[in-house]
Parts: structure tokens; sequence; C-alpha cells
């Protein structure tokens, strides 16, 4: 049962087969077997959970249940949730109640969802292997010696391992795919606004955005058509109307056009992923798709942008823990610079220490315009090839990473390489792209992904696409053997 | 050696929205610390600011009064900084595009008659909280429910050149702001407080000489006697062969002395950039017309207005105009005694209303005697019914609560007698009363009429028509 889809979950409880809190326990069975050799979760809402599941079973009982009541779900830490401990995986946030739900934490609380409790990730969610998080790294169901990926790894990992169903994540560069591509899941990133930032504690604004981890396609459209939609809250929020996302998967599949940019491709590429992700385009090639080769000129550019660009606007974003309102705070201080500087020093680990050193770096004075400036210029660059390469193709496909997972401690001493794991994921972060992650192989027994991007508020065609994918392939049925 | 002072105002007027600029907090003013402070205020994690777009109106105004250019695409800007009271560590602000810009706005000069004084912009932003630095043993409190105040920063360009004149200024946004009604402009709350920028050079001289920045400066006199002292201290250092230093400095009221202040904070690099969480406010042509139409008459256009058509004196005019309140106090009594002079209404008001009002420590708009009422016993003297000073004593008693006018009138019976024959038979009656007094004036000493008016009075209780009973007693001891 813990490998089973939403869908299939959802379709149980109303079938009575099960009931939420049948369900919910053998859910929080897993997390007590699993957890400790994972590390997915830093905070278990036992109590709380039953107490959903008993209200979800109500609501079944009563008729007002939606697809997705009962079903036992984890939030990324990043998330807050009223009267439970919201971290960031930072010891900043170590002793952080939130008095308040995000709202797309309310959202899926009032759909009737189950929390199971909140995954761990990388420190403010900045990194790309889970090993910056103040309780220590996560490890990939696939492989315990490997990374899962991050920043939400813990929320991978979590559904990979089948502790909960599915999960929340956020994307700032590459957050949610990436670690869905490491561990053999479905992530999506919406579009830039589609779902409210309001209650997710900030990265960097401009290009964080929360998503879902799930098992296939029809389990992302569940979860998004209930996050999704404008919020009075969040002024970046987008007012477009909501669509069903899961209606649209019973559409009808028509002929589309994929782009594949081909230096996606390039030395950086790892050969087995490559041969995977062409294996990928064969299947959408057998569906009727036209391939054809396009050039993202400026994508090359991705990376140094993004690390202009996120670490300016962290810098800002996390200058309000100061040990002053919440958080933590040094003790025995001498004065309020020690207070600042030495509750900081303590709170903050290493990445986020190096990520506010460069964007304080990169916004002063005499640096503003080489930098900042300057990233912001490319950063339209590459949204306009993105929004070129859309006049002629529905669809930019290829790899979600360089690699499969890699192993814990392999890249922590060398952020460059770190980085360059984000290399195909980053773009759509910079022009505002809904953009994919689905299993489309293994290399080695490790899952690689392919990487799906659409142009603006297209999250329909995107995620039919996926969905008639995991028609014709069953990379996403694949489960981690010792987890299954 | 002539020495030349060159002044530029930054003016911090709070705005008189409901709630806060970004958040749904109220901004009502000396609530218990910290009550008036919501989760975006206390910058708590997650959080995201929303514009209130009450501000944006209040700013456009401001503009459309000063013949500012309207920005049709203004953007927010984060300010960065460490402090207490800066829950966020940045500010809200609005750097390279500010809303409103390029205007201005003319002043009264005693030399010229006017003179006009640029606009460089004027820009929405937030306040901080306040640090509380006494009652904590030797920690500080922090009260944030100032925090996310609106403001409007106004910046003059640096066109002042008297301390009289930053005064002049001054006191002409002040009175704008509070016509516009976007600002109740109360000084003591901290609702408008200015910055002055300082520099002197000698006459002549094309340079601007090096500046210092006074702080914090709450009242008109402050800024006044503080640029006084400023610019004399500049004249000192450099007339002893000194240099002047850019920094940010202290009046201190107390000594009378400006002092330097935080140095150490002056290398702040602030490190602005665009507010990721906020899109830029972009304002429709319509928008800024509608604003335009529902504008209030403006401080100069009504000081004309007044002279001309109610015939007052500059004086008068610019007196009762001082703000939008008084000016609508005086037209609306003005209606109300459509017989009586405009003069005579002015006066009222300046005297009678304006003592009251400053005894019984009211506002014009809480005035105990309405227009209304004012208007009313003003009536009662033109057509007769009171003389001048028994309307004084109904309006006392009106303003203690006795009565209506009439009713004061009716219950003492202080309406005055000017029936002629009533008039003529009480003055009969004092002239047979004292047949010396009576013999004197016909012996040619005329000053005793003054007797028999008082006569009359006193037997009326000073009812009597003053003018009817002079003009009784001539006829009828000439008779």
């Amino acid at each position: 049962m813990h490998t089973d889809t939403l869908t299939a979950l959802s379709e149980a409880l109303a079938a009575k087969k099960v009931s939420a809190v049948e369900l919910t326990e053998t859910f929080l069975d897993r997390i007590a077997r699993c957890n400790s050799e994972l590390n997915a979760f830093v905070t278990v809402a036992a109590d709380s959970a039953l107490d959903d599941a008993k209200r979800a079973d109500e609501r079944i009982a009563n008729g007002s249940a939606t697809p997705l009541t009962g079903i036992p779900i984890a939030h990324k830490d990043i998330f807050c949730t009223e009267g439970l401990k919201t971290s960031c995986s930072s010891r900043m946030l170590d002793n952080f109640i939130a008095p308040y739900d995000a709202t797309a934490v309310a959202k899926l609380r009032d759909a009737g969802v189950v929390l199971l409790g909140k995954t761990n990730m990388d420190e403010f969610a900045m990194g790309s292997s889970n090993e910056t998080s103040y309780y220590g790294p996560v490890r990939n169901p696939w492989d315990t010696t490997k990374v899962p990926g991050g920043s939400s790894g813990g929320s991978a990992a979590a559904v990979a391992a089948g502790l909960c169903c599915a999960a929340t994540g956020t994307d700032t560069g590459g957050s949610i795919r990436q670690p869905a591509a490491l561990t053999g899941l479905t992530g999506i990133k919406p579009t830039y606004g589609r779902v409210s930032r309001y209650g997710m504690i900030a990265f960097a604004s401009s290009l964080d955005q929360a998503g879902t981890l799930t098992r296939c396609a029809a389990d992302a459209a569940a979860m998004l058509t209930v996050m999704a939609g404008f919020d009075p809250r969040d002024s970046t929020s987008l007012a477009d109307p909501v669509p069903n996302y899961s209606a649209c998967l019973e559409t009808p599949w028509n002929a589309i056009r994929i782009g594949v940019p081909e230096n996606f491709f390039d030395d950086g590429l790892d050969a087995d992923v490559a041969a995977a992700v062409r294996d990928g385009l064969a299947v959408f090639e057998k569906l009727g798709a036209t391939i054809k080769s396009i050039r993202l000129e400026h994508i090359g550019l991705s990376v140094p942008v993004y690390y202009v660009v996120a670490p300016a606007e962290a810098s800002s974003n996390l200058s309000r823990y100061d040990g002053v309102r919440f958080g933590h705070r040094a003790e025995n201080v001498d004065d309020l610079l020690d207070l600042y500087k030495r509750s900081r020093g303590e709170g903050f680990g290493a990445e986020v220490k190096r990520r506010i050193l460069t964007g304080t770096y990169v916004l002063s004075t005499g640096y503003y315009d080489a930098y900042y400036l300057q990233a912001q210029k490319a950063r339209q660059l590459i949204a306009n090839d993105f929004k070129e390469a859309f006049t002629d193709v529905d669809l930019v496909v290829g790899p979600t990473t360089p690699t499969p997972a890699f192993g814990i401690g392999q890249k922590v001493d060398d952020p460059i390489q770190m980085y360059l794991n984000d290399i195909y994921t980053i773009g759509a972060n910079l022009a505002g792209l809904p953009a994919m992650s689905i299993p489309c192989g293994l290399v080695d027994g490790l899952p690689v992904g392919l990487q799906l991007v659409a142009p603006h508020l297209s999250e329909e065609r995107l995620l039919k696409a996926a969905h008639y994918f995991q028609l014709e392939t069953d990379w996403h049925r694949q489960v981690p053997s010792d987890f299954a | 050696m002539d020495w030349e002072i060159v002044i530029g105002l930054e003016i911090h007027t709070q705005l008189a929205t409901q709630s806060k600029i970004f958040s749904g907090a109220a901004t009502a003013y000396g609530a218990p610390p910290n009550t008036q402070a919501c989760l975006v205020d206390l910058g708590y994690p997650g959080v995201l600011p929303v514009l209130n777009e009450q501000a944006v109106v209040m700013a456009i105004k401001f503009g459309l009064a000063t013949h500012c250019e309207i920005a049709t695409r203004s953007v927010f800007a984060r300010k960065n900084y460490f402090y207490p009271d800066l829950p966020k560590g940045y500010q809200i602000s609005q750097y390279e595009l500010p809303i409103v810009h390029s205007g201005h706005i003319d002043i009264a000069t005693s030399q010229d008659g006017f003179k006009r004084i640029g606009i460089t912009r004027a820009h929405l932003e937030e306040d901080a909280g306040k640090s509380l630095h006494e009652d904590f043993h030797g920690q500080s409190g922090i009260d944030l429910n100032r925090a996310g105040t609106p403001l409007l920063e106004i910046v003059s360009e640096p066109d002042l050149r008297s301390a009289d004149e930053a005064g002049a200024y001054m006191r002409k946004i002040h009175e704008l702001v509070r016509y516009l009604g976007i600002s109740d402009g109360n000084m003591q709350e901290g609702s408008f407080r200015c910055d002055a920028n300082v520099s002197v050079r000698r006459k002549g001289d094309a340079q601007l000489g090096t500046r210092t920045e006074l702080k914090n400066l709450n009242s008109f006199r402050f800024v006044e006697k503080a640029i006084e002292i400023e610019a004399e201290r500049q004249i000192d250092v450099l007339e002893d062969g000194g240099e002047v230093v850019q920094e940010t400095r202290l009046y201190d009221s107390d000594r009378d002395e400006t002092r330097p202040m935080r140095s150490k904070e002056e290398a702040n690099d602030y490190r602005y950039f665009p507010d990721p969480d906020l899109l830029p406010v972009v304002v429709d042509a319509s928008v800024i017309e509608s604003i335009r139409d529902g504008l209030p008459e403006l401080p100069d256009a009504k000081r004309a207005r007044f002279a001309e058509q109610y015939g007052l004196s500059e004086y008068d005019a610019d007196v009762l105009t001082g703000s939008a309140d008084l000016a609508d106090y005086f037209e609306r009594a003005a209606a109300a005694a459509p017989n009586t002079e405009s003069k005579t209404v002015a006066n009222w008001v300046q005297g009678k209303v304006i003592a009251a009002l400053n005894e019984d420590g009211l506002e014009i708009a809480q005035s105990k005697i309405t227009a209304a009422v004012l208007g009313d016993l003003l009536e009662k003297i033109t057509d007769g019914t009171l003389s001048g000073k028994l309307a004084n004593e109904v309006f006392d008693a009106v303003r203690s609560g006795e009565g209506s006018v009439a009713e004061i009138i009716d219950e003492r019976g202080l309406e005055q007698i000017t029936d002629a024959s009533a008039i003529d038979a009480l003055v009969a009656d004092v002239l047979a009363a004292h047949p010396d007094q009576v013999g004197q004036f016909r012996e040619g000493n005329h000053k005793v009429l003054g007797f028999f008016v008082g006569q009359v009075m006193k037997a009326t209780q000073g009812k009597a028509n003053p003018q009817q009973v002079n003009e009784a007693l001539r006829r009828l001891l000439a008779e």
C-alpha cells in the first residue's frame, strides 16, 4: 500500500477499502521503521496526523471528501505550519514554531490531507544534495550511500521510500526537479507565481516556487489543482484561474512539437544519462511528437546568473534572522553588534554564510552594476531564448541533471561542482517557466530524470505530456528494492 | 565676507491611511507597545508585503498639488541595514524610480513676495519601529507599532537660502498635506518631521559647499533654530581656515547646538535593489486624472478666492485659510449670516471663536459654537435683536451648554427694546425723575447726556437700543 500512487489510494479511500486512519498508521509505521536510516523527516506529527485522519474519515463518511481527503503527505520544512516546528533545516530556526499556516499548507489542509510531518532539506533550501541541513544529510533510498539531491531531498526520499504518499517541495534553481530525478519521482515546479509564496520561507523571492514530489503526473495534477491559485497575501501570485489539472489529463493526446536543446548534450552530461534521455525522447516520438533540435543561446549563462541573483535576494531575505524576535539568539552577548554577529554566526551553516557573503558583495556600491544589473540583463536574454523557442515548439525536453545520484560527501568541498548540478534546471527558474522532471531510465540501478519545460502557465500541457509518457512507460513505477 | 546659506529639506510625512503600507495592521497612535504589529510588521519568516493602494493615491495627490510628474511606473526597493527596530533587516522604500518627481511649490517671502522652491521627488516608504532605551535596566525595548506606517518622503531642491525660508517652506508643505487630507501633520506624534541639508558658500560662488545633515527636526522652530546655529558654525569653521566635514548632526534644543552623531554608521552601504516581493506600481493616466478631479481647493487658490469673494484683507484671508477646517468654518458661518458683513464674521471667527477654542483646547472642527450657531448669532446683531455686548453673553451661554441662541435670548429676556414709543416713555420717565440734570443740560452741560443714557440702560438692564435712546433723549430735551 505504501508504494501506491495518490490516485490509487484516493480511490481506495473513496471505496472504503481502507480508512484514512489505517492509511495513516501504515505510513507512520513506515516512518518509524525507516526514517532513522534515511533521515527524511525532521518532525513527525503522529498525534495530529491521526487527528487529521479521523476528520478525513468523517468527511469521507459524510460525503464532503475531496480527492485529497485522507491522503498522508509531508511538507518540506520550509512551509510554515501552525503550531509545528518550521526550521528550514537550520539551527537558526531550530526553535521556531510557526504561528500560522502557509497558504499552500492551508489549502491542502482544507482539502483534507493528513499531514505526517515535515521533511529534511538543505539549510534554507541552499544546496543540491541535502548535505547542508543542520539535521544531517538525507540518504537516497535507491542507494543509501548516495545523496537524494536537494534542496527538497527529504521530501524526495520520503516519497521514494514510501514514508508518505506525496510531498511538497520548493524549487528555486532545481530543488524539486533535481531530487525527483535522483530518486525516480515526478517533480513539478509550476510557473512562477502559480502557487502562493505566502508562508513559504523565502530563499530567493524572484525564483522561489512551490510544487510537488509524487509518484506520477496524475498525482502531481491532483495536488497542484488544490495548491495553485491567486493569493491576496502574495502580490506576485498570478490571478489567472486554475484549471482542474486532473481533468485535463483525461483529454485526448494531440501531437506536440518537442524542442531538444542540443547544447544540453555536451561534455558535462554523463553518457549513460544522455542515452536514457534519448530513449525518453523516443517514447514521445512513438506517441507522435515531432522532435527537433533547438539552441538556447544564452543558457550557458544560467549558473553564473543564478549565483548572482539568488544570493543577492537571499542576503536580504535572511537579514531578519538577527536574534531579536525569533530564532536562535546567542547567549551572554556584550552588545548589539555582538548579538547580531554571534546569533547569525552560530545560527547559519557554511553554505548559507557563503551565499549571504556573495549576495552582499554583488549588491554593494561599485559592484551592483557589474554583477546584479548585468545578471538581470542576462536573465532577460535567457527568458527571451525560451520565448523564442516556444514560437516553434510546444515543450523543451532534455536531461534534468548531468549525472545520477552522487555519493554523500563527494562534492561538499567543491561548491562549483555542486552548483553545476543545476545547470539544466536553473533556466526555467530564471525565466519563470513551469517545468517537470519525470523518470526515464536507470543507470547502474540509479534513476535518471527527463526534464520537460513549457511556456508560461502551460501546466496542463506539461502534465498531460508527462501523463501520456507514463502511460507508455513504467520507470515511474520502479521502487527502490530495500523500501519496496 | 558675505556668506550664502544653502538648504534642502527632506520632510517625512506620515500618511493618514487606516492600515499600514504593507500590512493590515492599524496605524492609530498611542496604542500599548507591540499591539499594532502583525506578523508582516514583525518580519516573520514566510510573510510577504502587500501594497496599500490608499498610500499610492495619497502620494499622487501630493504630486498633483505640487506640479510634479507622476510616474506611471515606480518601483519599491529594499534599503538594507541592521537595527533592532527594523524587523526585516531592510526598509522597503523607493530609490531609483519614485512615484512623484520634478515639481515645485511657492512660498511667501518678505522681500520678493513669493519664491519658487523645487521639489526633487516624493517617494513612498515604510517607517521603522521605535527603540526605547529607558526603563529596561541597561537593555532596550522595541515597540513595533510604528513599523510599516506609510511615509511620504518629500525631498526639496537646495533652493532655500535662509532659516526663514526653510521654515516657510516646511509650513507650506505642512499646510498642504493637511489640506489634501493625506496627513494629520501632528508633529508631537512624529507624523511630520524633517531632515535639513545645510551648507554655506561665499556669495557669488557657483559651487556648493560641503553639507551636513541635521536629523529629526520635529518643529518649525527647531528647523529654523537648528539651521541658523549650524550655518553659523560652518561659517566659523571656514573663517578659521577649517573645513566642513560631511556628516550627520543632531540639534540639541536644550543647549542650542548641533553635534555629530554616529559617525561609525555613516559608512553604511544600503545595498538598494528592487524588492522582488512587490510588483512595480503601475498607475494608469485615467486614474491620475480622476485623482486630479477629486483634489480639494488648495491653500493659495482659497486665499485668493477669500480676498476676492468676501472682500477680506490679505491678512484675514491668510489667517482664515490657515487650515481647510478653519476656512470651511468661516464659509459656513458666513453662509448662515447672509445679511452680516463678511468682515464681521471674520472678526468673530478670529477673535471670540479662536479664543474659546484655545481656552477649551479644541480643534475648530470640534468647536462648541458651530458655524451655523455663529451665523445665527451674528444675524441677531445685524437685525438689531442683540447688541454686540449681549451677543457676547449669548455666545458664552451657548458655549457652556445652556441652550440655543433663541432659548437664551428668550430665557434671559435679552431681546433689545427697539419699540420707539416704549423708548420715548422710558426716556420721559428718566427726565422727569432728574429735573436738576435736565437743568444742567439746558445750561449747556451736554456731558450729562451720558448720565441719562446710563439711567435708561439701568432701568432696562441694558436692553434698550442705545442709538434709539440717544436719539430720543436729544429730541425730548430739545422740546
